[in-house]
């Protein structure tokens, strides 16, 4: 049975309105975009949605009491709030340094959490 | 009073990458004073990622970003001052500035970059009636509690607007486990960039009103809850179109101020468009030796741009400090016109620019299948199609010192939209 997606284009400001035609997960066409930019996009996003997701990490002993975080690649869509509760319970201990792994695979992504910002020790 | 070849008003990315290509083109003695209690501004609360495409090839978060350039002035040990204030600038440029390990202190410097970012339009802008309660932030100070503080701000939140703080917001306080009812933008567009609506509220579900604006906030002590409505193309709200929302969180994402009090101090002439000062091709101001960049200026899109931009003006204050004021006399107006707001800068010497003068500007509405053209009084030199220009996006062109030299007796050079 042929299923229609429909989605914004993300690549630049026009935010073409696509729509994917699918067949058992296959992609039959793809209509609505003005470039070839959105038909990349599309077919990627109908089919394997990725996101990289920053959040924070609570800290123990630093100068700040939270380190911006992300996954260190992008991970599915679909993963997002398992990252989130995940990462929600853990603690580091200061100093921390930019591309310090918090956490490896995180929630069986097989990606990495690292720290996107510089915490020292308080005091 | 201290001597300082080159103060630079602001650690955030404009300051910074000021600092290090003035230090690049040969200058030694730069102070970088910073109100913050380090050195990056707001790219420290900007945890999202999607910056540095340009400058760096790859994706950074803000912080990650700004320690970049944090430590390309750390490599070159230029000098800073931390939870520092700076106070007042004189026309003749002698800084006054505080902090508690100093106490107050002037210095006389021979060049200014100014670099103090921008501020939030507040709710006192607005005017939106009801009471005031706890539980209203700009979508910056949200930001900076969740981000920097660890505070959450609360669980149930509408925002007003559609800038992209308030939708990275929108994301960002989703994912903490809040409930985002609402994006309300009164324009009949948003000012964010389409990714951004697609990843922080299509993402989620979560609704974008265009058109419609906030009518009243309920609730004495905390947010309860507020009333929406539909605006006209006057944007005046349109009776029996209101809907309640409870909430106990308003998010205001109205805009962007480019804060200026010191650049008035100091007498700097002021584009009442871009609320920035005006300045010519070399970024500097209507005072000599005075220069501005980043937000301070015009607020951009994207901080390359802001590094950018920055770049050339702490190249140009280190050429007026080694070789003195250029005693121009031969600026042209640079004219924004048919749907092109504003332009930075807004004169160009063609005997003392660069080789090539970029002119940076914003149009006033969505524009679709249009030209951006450039004319030297009557004659068009540039024709470019875009397939889109929206408010949100800064666009720009690209003007040679060649073409404009060989243009004798030019008397103004304009900037504006044709469309199909």
């Amino acid at each position: 049975m042929v299923e229609t997606k429909h989605l914004t284009c993300i690549c630049c400001p026009m935010g073409c309105q696509i729509s994917v035609d699918m067949e058992d997960g296959k992609v039959l066409k793809i209509t609505g975009n003005t470039c070839k930019r959105g038909e990349i996009y599309a077919a990627k996003e109908v089919v394997s949605p990725t996101r990289v997701v920053t959040t924070t990490v609570k800290v123990d002993g630093g100068e700040l009491p939270v380190v911006s975080v992300k996954t260190e690649k992008d991970i599915p869509k679909g993963k997002i709030f398992d990252v989130m509760s995940v990462v929600e319970e853990i603690h580091v201990k200061a100093p921390v340094a930019i591309g310090d792994v918090i956490l490896p695979d995180v929630a069986g992504t097989g990606v990495n959490i690292v720290a996107t910002k510089n915490i020292a020790k308080a005091g | 009073m201290k001597n300082c070849d080159l103060v630079i008003i602001g650690g955030g990315p404009a300051g910074l990458a000021a600092a290090v290509s003035a230090y690049d083109a040969g200058i030694r003695d730069i102070l970088i004073l910073e109100r913050d209690n380090c050195l990056g501004g707001i790219l420290n609360q900007c945890i999202h990622n999607g910056f540095g495409l340009h400058t760096f090839k790859e994706e950074l978060t803000g912080p990650e970003y700004a320690d970049r350039f944090i430590r390309q002035v750390l490599e070159r040990k230029i000098e800073y001052r931390l939870s520092t204030m700076v106070m007042d600038i004189t026309p003749d440029k002698i800084v006054t500035a505080m902090n508690r390990e100093d106490g107050m202190f002037q210095l006389k410097a021979r060049a200014v970059i100014l670099a103090m970012g921008c501020r939030e339009r507040p709710r006192g802008a607005l005017n939106i009636p009801g009471f005031r309660p706890a539980g209203i932030f700009s979508a910056g100070t949200a930001q900076r509690l969740i981000n920097i503080e660890g505070y959450m701000p609360g669980r149930e939140v509408v925002i007003l607007g559609s800038g992209d703080i308030g939708l990275i917001m929108a994301r960002r306080m989703t994912l903490e486990g809040a409930k985002v009812k609402v994006v309300a933008e009164i324009m009949p567009y948003s000012g964010g960039l389409k990714r951004n609506i697609v990843q922080c509220l299509d993402d989620f579900g979560i609704p974008l009103k265009l058109s419609h604006t906030l009518v009243d906030i309920r609730g004495k002590e905390r947010v309860e809850g507020v009333t929406i409505a539909q605006v006209d193309e006057h944007m005046k709200p349109i009776p029996g179109t209101e809907e309640d929302y409870s909430c106990d969180t308003v998010l205001l994402s109205v805009g962007l101020l480019p804060e200026n009090e010191l650049s008035k101090c100091a007498g700097v002439a002021l584009n009442p468009v871009t609320r920035g000062a005006f300045v010519n091709d070399r970024l500097e101001t209507s005072i000599d030796g005075v220069f501005a960049c980043g937000n301070v200026l015009h607020v951009h899109d994207l901080v390359d741009y802001v590094s950018e931009e920055a770049a050339s003006a702490g190249r140009h204050a280190a050429e007026y400090i080694t070789s003195g004021e250029k005693k121009s006399d031969s600026a042209v107006p640079v004219r924004a016109v048919d749907g092109v707001r504003y332009t930075v800068p807004t004169t160009v010497d063609p005997k003392l620019c660069d080789e090539m003068v970029t002119v940076r500007f914003r149009v006033g509405k969505v524009f679709k299948n249009s030209f951006i053209s450039v004319y030297l009084d009557d004659e068009r030199i540039q024709h470019r199609k875009k397939q889109i220009m929206a408010p949100g996006e800064m666009e720009q062109v690209i003007l040679p010192k060649k073409t404009l030299l060989a243009r004798d007796g030019l008397k103004e050079i304009t900037v504006r939209i044709e469309e199909a």
